[in-house]
């Protein structure tokens, strides 16, 4: 299916949030993430289903002031 | 020593962890200006990204609070949910709000930035603003659910130091016992000495130090301006005359012709 992850398209054969990730190779405890502007919880990333054209943002920390 | 939600700190100095030329300088300036909070930001991870991994150990070893931020959000959609997407990440329920409302001088959307805090303080977070040194808009953040406010004293990052003195002044008086921190603006040490000297709580650096030749020295010679501007304030200051004043006694003084 057609998803948009942090503004770039891709075609992932990804049923949850979970395996998108992974097919991404994204990984790590510092990870948080948004599904169409609304925050998905670490620990509901497996039972998130994915949409056809769903927008994903994947986040980490960063340096700020 | 000051509160913010609840929690006593033992520093003053609030410490931005960005523009620092090595992670091992940011590192030193934490430990030189004696902060107990740092901020830091969220961005896009890139796909098998692993260096922000990186950063996320290193604040941890520093073992300091986090105070996450909502850095160039410019809308309140935005700002909620990156705030959401801090706290999942941190761990924290501390969030600095900016809602920015214009892209030259980075000043923030105050209409924006109350409605954001309002939608915050109900889901329990525990919110500072940065805000301008407007009495009015600060009196409908408390009313939102902020107890904390973080005006700021010029434009982020210009290194100008306090442009409006008896603005300053005035939230001060306005709000005696609502926590103040000056973020934004902040140039040299006499600077935040100024605030301080005003009865300010805290100040919140970032380019002033990670910017200086030396890093680590700039953050103790910050440290050390606030905690004098603070001690100043308590100890009480004179006021201006427009005369002199002979400080030494004149009875006594010997008469030669």
């Amino acid at each position: 299916m057609k998803l948009t992850i942090n503004g770039e398209e891709h075609e992932l054969p990804a049923a949850t949030l979970a395996e998108a990730l992974a097919l991404l190779e994204y990984e790590g405890d510092w990870l948080a993430t948004a599904v169409n502007g609304e925050l998905v919880h670490r620990a509901d990333r497996e039972n998130h289903h994915l949409r056809d054209r769903d927008r994903i943002e994947v986040l980490s920390p960063m340096q700020g002031g | 020593m000051p509160q913010f939600y609840g929690t006593e700190l033992r520093s003053r100095l609030l410490l931005g962890t960005a523009r620092y030329p090595s992670p091992a300088i940011l590192a030193e300036a934490v430990r030189r200006s004696g902060t107990d909070i740092v901020t830091v930001s969220l961005r896009r991870e890139t796909a098998g990204g692993r260096q922000r991994g990186a950063f996320f150990e290193l604040i941890r070893e520093l073992g300091v609070r986090v105070l996450p931020n909502t850095a160039g959000c410019h809308s309140v959609s935005e700002a909620v949910l990156t705030a959401k997407m801090a706290r999942e990440v941190f761990s924290t329920d501390w969030i600095k709000l900016e809602v920015i409302g214009h892209h030259d001088t980075l000043q923030p959307d105050v209409f924006g930035l109350v409605e954001a805090a309002r939608i915050l303080t109900g889901e329990g977070f525990d919110v500072f603003p940065y805000t301008t040194d407007d009495l009015v808009v600060a009196e409908r953040l408390l009313g939102a659910g902020c107890n904390v406010l973080m005006p700021w004293c010029a434009p982020i990052g210009s290194a100008m130091g306090p442009q409006n003195l008896p603005g300053l002044r005035a939230m001060r008086a306005e709000f005696p016992d609502v926590p103040l921190i000056v973020d934004a603006g902040i140039g040299r040490p006499s600077h935040a000495a100024t605030v301080m000297e005003f009865g300010y709580d805290a100040v919140l650096l970032n380019t002033a130090v990670a910017g200086a030749a030396d890093p680590a020295a700039m953050a103790a010679a910050f440290a050390a301006a606030i905690e004098a501007g603070h001690m100043a304030y308590h100890a009480g200051m004179l006021e201006p005359r427009d005369m002199a004043v002979p400080s030494t006694p004149v009875i006594g003084k010997a008469v030669f012709s």
